[in-house]
């Protein structure tokens, strides 16, 4: 109920991209309910225009591009949700363990993690798949790491004004092991900050996808996915034809539905009135 | 501390380099069978490993790549065996003429109206530019730059959606088909830079000495000239310093899109060849300017506030 008390203070901007995240989570769950084809198939010439029968008109091999899209959004949705959960599963672990241990084991991690930020994610990326190949689990798993260590300073951060109260103190000496301290002490006080955290790395994580999709390094064709589909279509532009668009405005889209809510998020959090 | 943060530089950027060459090779799988496929007879492999050193223990041959990086010798191409320095001299040439065009436009455009969205904070042009730019950094550079294809280059035919440049073309025939691969990054990167620099300035405006001054009865440019702006320069620097190390890396994918010939587009195409040698030397390059970048954002900024340069 406290979430619909939100809602009815939020501005005008975070109804509207709550609105475009849900048109989206709804095309992903109910894909192959709404689609007129399946996800591969081939329903007549490349590249038709729209109309009644093709809604956004078809892909460079033939295929109806509004199936792709809805499709797309499910596969593409799914696999930057599941990447962004490992990540915020990896980085809180080990920024509780660090803030919770302290001395050394604290030391030695933010160091790693120092070394890992200041290496470029893309970059990083591109050479790790460059060696595993790439498959969907190399590429949640890559990305998932790399973004852990944001995850990481943010929970150790919040992890730290913790671990001084005096509760923590008397778990301590209760005897509790740092599993439970962690579990039952920290994890539930440090989750409204890395809630709204989350969906700033969702969107990170979804157009840093989509942009390895594009470069032909993330989720591989036939399976539908915004980020490739721009890369199989790009040549159509040229032509006049305008159908990469689509799935590249799908990505935009949906980011930009995310960033207004994160918006509304970040200046409640910090307080602003303006 | 300028010295530590330097020295912490200089370290960051060799950890990096073991971590490429390392990370390559220790990664899961033989690198020899993983390039030539499982097919592969024993001896060609045997070959093969010979040819990348790799029957070298791995400290004798990280030291010998770096030995040889440093003295401009990159190694060997697997794809079309041609010297990686060959291969990457003047793409790399290229990259830097692209982010320095983009960065030349972006920021004065960016510290200008970040500067005035601060100042007029609240008002219909702070709020119109700010829905902008939150916009622009959600849309995948791919997006405006098909965007911008689509209106200039198909619709109305300004410019070629190829940025195909080379060596015979002169000066202002390479800007002419670099100006929409440029225009791309300079929306992305301004409105970066935009946001951070309004921050930036509505926390120094919200000081209680700007307040004090202010109530002095000081005229408002005064106010803005004399006392903002000296506060505001070390944020703003490390705004802009930041920013360009962003968009050294984001020329990446604008590179791809516009087939212009530059690091990233090669970093790219040796990422789906498999040509190992050529992926981390690209890749130490990008990794190499995007760390001096940003230890130059925090000199500037230890440099420009005399405060930071007596840590207590």
């Amino acid at each position: 109920m406290a979430f619909f008390r939100l809602l009815r203070q939020s501005p005008l901007s975070a109804r509207i991209g709550l609105a475009m995240i849900l048109i989206n989570v709804f095309a992903a769950i109910f894909a192959p309910v709404i689609a007129p084809y399946t996800e591969t198939e081939v329903v007549g010439d490349v590249w038709l225009p729209m109309s009644t029968d093709h809604l956004l008109g078809t892909d460079h091999l033939g295929r109806d591009m509004f199936t792709r899209l809805m499709y797309g959004a499910r596969n593409t949705i799914a696999i930057a949700f599941i990447t962004t959960l490992l990540s915020f599963f990896l980085g809180a672990l080990i920024g509780f363990f660090a803030a919770t241990l302290g001395g050394w084991t604290d030391l030695s991690l933010s160091r790693v993690v120092d070394i890992l930020m200041a290496f470029p994610t893309l970059i990083f990326a591109l050479i790790v798949l460059s060696v595993v190949g790439t498959s969907i689990g190399a590429l949640i798993l890559v990305i998932a790491v790399l973004d852990s260590t944001r995850v990481f300073r943010l929970s150790r951060a919040v992890a730290m004004d913790i671990t001084v109260m005096e509760y923590v103190e008397a778990a301590r000496l209760r005897g509790e092991g740092i599993w439970w301290i962690m579990r039952k002490e920290i994890l539930p006080n440090a989750l409204p900050p890395l809630v709204a955290e989350f969906g700033l790395r969702f969107c990170f994580v979804f157009l840093f996808i989509a942009a390895l999709s594009f470069l032909g390094l993330g989720i591989q064709p036939p399976t539908a996915d915004w980020g490739g589909m721009v890369r199989e279509n790009a040549g159509a532009i040229t032509f006049g034809i305008f159908i990469p668009l689509w799935p590249a405005g799908a990505i935009a889209f949906l980011t930009v539905g995310v960033n207004l809510i994160v918006d509304w998020f970040l200046k409640i959090a910090s307080g602003l009135k303006d | 501390m300028v010295t530590k943060r330097l020295a912490l530089g200089i370290l960051t950027i060799i950890v990096i380099s073991i971590l490429i060459f390392v990370g390559v090779e220790a990664l899961p799988g033989d690198l020899a069978t993983a390039i030539l496929g499982q097919e592969a007879t024993p001896e060609t492999v045997a070959a093969f490993r010979k040819e990348l050193k790799l029957d070298l223990p791995p400290h004798v041959r990280y030291f010998a790549w770096l030995g040889d990086f440093l003295k401009g010798d990159l190694g060997t191409s697997l794809a079309n065996k041609r010297p990686v320095a060959e291969l990457i001299g003047w793409r790399f040439a290229n990259t830097i003429f692209l982010a320095s065009t983009a960065a030349i436009i972006s920021v004065p455009i960016a510290i200008l109206l970040g500067l005035l969205a601060a100042l007029y904070r609240g008002s219909w042009f702070d709020n119109a530019i700010s829905t902008t730019t939150l916009s622009a950094i959600s849309f995948p550079e791919f997006f405006i730059a098909y965007i911008l294809i689509a209106l200039l280059s198909v619709q109305i035919i300004i410019f070629p959606s190829i940025s195909n440049i080379n060596d015979q073309m002169s000066f202002w025939a390479k800007i002419h088909a670099i100006i929409l691969p440029s225009l791309t990054l300079t929306f992305i990167v301004t409105a970066h830079m935009m946001r951070q620099t309004r921050a930036a300035i509505i926390n120094i405006l919200a000081s209680p000495f700007i307040e004090m001054a202010q109530l002095k009865g000081l005229k408002r440019m005064r106010v803005i000239v004399l006392h903002a702006f000296p506060n505001a320069l070390s944020p703003v620097i490390n705004v802009v310093a930041l920013n360009l190390a962003y968009l050294v890396v984001g020329v990446v994918i604008v590179e791809v899109v516009f087939v212009y010939p530059g690091l990233g587009q090669l970093l790219v195409d040796s990422v789906s060849k498999r040509d190992i040698p050529v992926v981390q030397a690209s890749g130490l390059i990008f990794a190499a300017v995007y760390v001096s970048l940003n230890l130059l954002a925090d000199i500037l900024s230890i440099l420009s506030n005399p405060r930071l340069l007596h840590p207590r």
